[in-house]
């Protein structure tokens, strides 16, 4: 693949008590759009800041380029930094504020005034040069300093919750924004975001973080479609899990036994475990199909259980059901609203079905408590 | 007052409420103005008048005459004590400036326990002003502490001596004043967001360009507070004057009080007050101007 741009090898960080981030490899390429999530606190901010170089790591090492960068000072590196609380020149005004890295590096003049305004047009700021910062509401403040680390066209992009505090129309608009100049440009995005929909449409990669690690990284229907562990099944994206025990493993297809006494299949690949061990099996919501359960057999080669429909909302283009499932178990499903069928009412036993490929299994953890942390 | 305004009340007292609200920054203020207009407008406009009096020299019964000529005299005979005083206390701020920048810095940024830090910049405040300079005269002795050690080492010839010169006086200022100058500074350079300065040496600015771009224009306005907090006072200071600078070092702090207590010559004394106000503010007037307007970025 292409030449990797940023390492971090195992890199730690502590606060004292707190380890921030633990023992972290990542590699990150050229050009790369990366984006890191996670619940509050997992160490986003932490693990970018020792990228930008205001951290420095208790242990590890971080390249840049293929170069050491771990004792350099900030200013040295060809890394600029969306911060996270903005952190904008109080005392001067939008335009120089966007021209101050313009200004460190000697640009020429009339270049630094060209591309001030570029950056500004692009952020959607124009006529806002002479203003101060405290003039300025949070969303405008936040775009400033998105344009203030553009305008360097720097090779590597930190980008801290660069759109949070944006309004959702703007937001839309500056993420194809961000997306077109990252691939025009060729810099390389690392971006920390809270929005799944933000890391699933605009990142080549992503990594879900926990507790300073990295739970899962890759291209983000890898992840979505594969997670790998009960917390990237839970954080990226709504699952329905069912517990029970690996049964089987025979030409590619494992066989788990739920606990309600039910049997799915899935491909082997996607339960890398030993057989005998308790997993939980997932499925994504609008992976299933729901219908009236009239006794009949559903087309072979499906995963499938019944229930009985306890709840139905109306969402316009979908209908979500929650199903009690086999033991109890509560599961959600989501149907395109096609209007081909009548929708099954509540109280009625219905059937659900899914396909084995879209079946995934992982092993079981206690994940509750961080998931209260993440809301 | 911040009562939200009940529309079930009758329409007077609503009204009340209402006015309650815009009577209230005064009333706040009141205490404030008052207080300046007991203790700083009205003697003020005593002191300018009693310039225009003329006084019997025995009974000192005064009566206002109209007399400019106090004002005159006041500049032609004691100029060169007003432009001593300037360069006393000029020197003795600008001192002060270059000992407390560094020194509010550290605590600002680098000190673990700032108030302890604190504290001992204030300790000295905690002795009379009298007391403090007095000490200095005891260390500054020919045959004191650190002089006459040097002499008897012959490191200094023995007729080497500080008080009673124009360095003693000025240095005397320097060190009674410095509080005065290292709080504002400290309070300016205290409120700089450290993220900021992260920001700067994101965007390529190494320690001193940060330096010189954000934290010396965000003290800006403490420089300038210091600059007076310490300025004005020790142009009119008598007591480091009368103290460490002998007979040929006199400041006109010093020659106001001798007019006002020795020799009863009020007019001449407020003359002179009046004038040494007016060089300080049309002085102060300028130097805002230039502060005020610009920052240190313009000038680079
Ligand atoms: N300077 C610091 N001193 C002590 N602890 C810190 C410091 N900075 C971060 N931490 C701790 O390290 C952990 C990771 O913090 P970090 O800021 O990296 O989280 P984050 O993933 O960016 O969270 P968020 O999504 O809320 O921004 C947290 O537990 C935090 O309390
Ligand atoms: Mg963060």
């Amino acid at each position: 693949m292409q030449e990797v741009d940023v390492r971090l090898d195992r890199v730690t960080k502590d606060f004292g008590e707190t380890v921030a981030v633990d023992d972290l490899s990542l590699d990150i390429h050229e050009g790369e759009f990366f984006s890191m999530l996670g619940p509050s606190g997992c160490g986003k901010t932490t693990t970018l800041r020792m990228i930008g170089g205001f951290e420095e790591p208790t242990r590890g090492t971080v390249y840049l380029g293929g170069r050491d960068v771990t004792n350099l000072p900030p200013y040295r590196r060809d890394v600029n930094t969306v911060f996270q609380s903005y952190a904008l020149f109080p005392h001067l005004n939008v335009f120089e504020n966007v021209a101050f890295g313009l200004r460190r590096k000697k640009v020429d003049k009339r270049d630094i005034d060209r591309r001030v305004r570029e950056a500004l047009e692009l952020v959607d700021l124009r006529g806002f040069e002479t203003r101060k910062p405290s003039q300025m509401s949070g969303g405008q403040q936040q775009r400033v300093a998105l344009a203030r680390a553009l305008v360097n066209r720097p090779k590597v992009l930190l980008l801290d919750e660069p759109l949070g505090a944006v309004d959702l129309k703007l937001r839309k608009q500056m993420q194809l924004e961000l997306k077109r100049i990252q691939e025009e440009v060729g810099i390389t995005f690392i971006y920390v975001t809270h929005d799944q929909e933000e890391a699933m449409t605009m990142s080549d990669r992503l990594a879900v973080m926990r507790h300073g690690r990295a739970e899962q990284v890759g291209v983000p229907e890898d992840v979505y479609e594969n997670p790998q562990t009960e917390f990237v099944a839970t954080f990226l994206g709504a699952s329905n899990l069912l517990d029970g025990e690996l049964k089987e493993e025979r030409d590619g297809i494992s066989t788990v036994l739920l606990s309600g006494g039910d049997v799915v299949r899935l491909p082997s690949s996607r339960a890398p475990f030993r057989v005998g061990s308790a997993v939980r099996v997932g499925v994504r919501p609008e992976k299933i199909q729901i219908e009236a359960d009239e006794g009949g057999e559903p087309p072979m080669g499906l995963n499938r259980v019944r229930g009985l429909l306890r709840m139905s909302t109306y969402i316009g283009v979908s209908h979500q059901y929650k199903v009690e499932g086999p033991g109890g178990a509560e599961l959600t499903v989501w149907v395109q609203n096609l209007g081909a069928r009548p929708a099954p009412r509540p109280g009625e036993r219905v059937v659900l079905s899914w396909r084995p490929e879209h079946t995934f299994a992982v092993l079981p953890q206690g994940y509750a408590a961080e998931e209260e942390e993440a809301v | 007052m911040e009562q939200p305004v009940r529309s079930d009340l009758p329409v007077a007292e609503r009204k009340g409420a209402r006015l309650g609200r815009r009577l209230a920054p005064y009333l706040l203020g009141a205490p404030a103005s008052l207080w300046l207009a007991l203790f700083f407008v009205v003697p003020m406009f005593t002191m300018l008048s009693l310039s225009l009096q003329t006084c019997d020299p025995v009974t000192l019964a005064c009566r206002l005459t109209w007399h400019v000529g106090e004002f005159p005299q006041a500049v032609g005979e004691f100029h060169a004590y007003f432009l001593r005083s300037i360069q006393y206390g000029g020197a003795a701020t600008v001192i002060d400036l270059v000992v407390a920048f560094p020194l509010a810095y550290w605590i600002a940024f680098r000190a673990r326990r700032k108030s302890f830090f604190l504290l001992m910049l204030l300790l000295p405040f905690f002795v009379s002003f009298v007391i403090r300079t007095l000490t200095w005269q005891f260390i500054l002795s020919d045959q004191g502490l650190i002089l006459g050690t040097l002499k008897n080492l012959h490191l200094l010839p023995q007729d080497f001596h500080v008080l009673a010169t124009g360095w003693a006086v000025t240095a005397g200022i320097a060190y009674n004043f410095l509080p005065f100058t290292a709080l504002p500074l400290y309070v300016a350079l205290e409120r700089i967001d450290p993220r900021v300065l992260e920001a700067a040496a994101d965007l390529y600015a190494s320690r001193s360009m940060a330096f010189l771009r954000v934290t010396l224009p965000l003290a800006i306005p403490g420089i300038f507070a210091a600059f007076l907090l310490t300025f004005v006072p020790a142009v009119g200071d008598f007591v480091n004057a009368t103290i460490l600078g002998g007979t040929s070092n006199l400041m006109v702090g010093n020659i106001i009080q001798n007019k006002f207590l020795l020799f009863t010559d009020y007019p001449a004394a407020s003359a002179l007050s009046a004038i040494l106000m007016a060089v300080l503010l049309v002085g102060i007037a300028l130097y805002s101007r230039v502060l005020g307007s610009r920052t240190i970025e313009e000038y680079v």
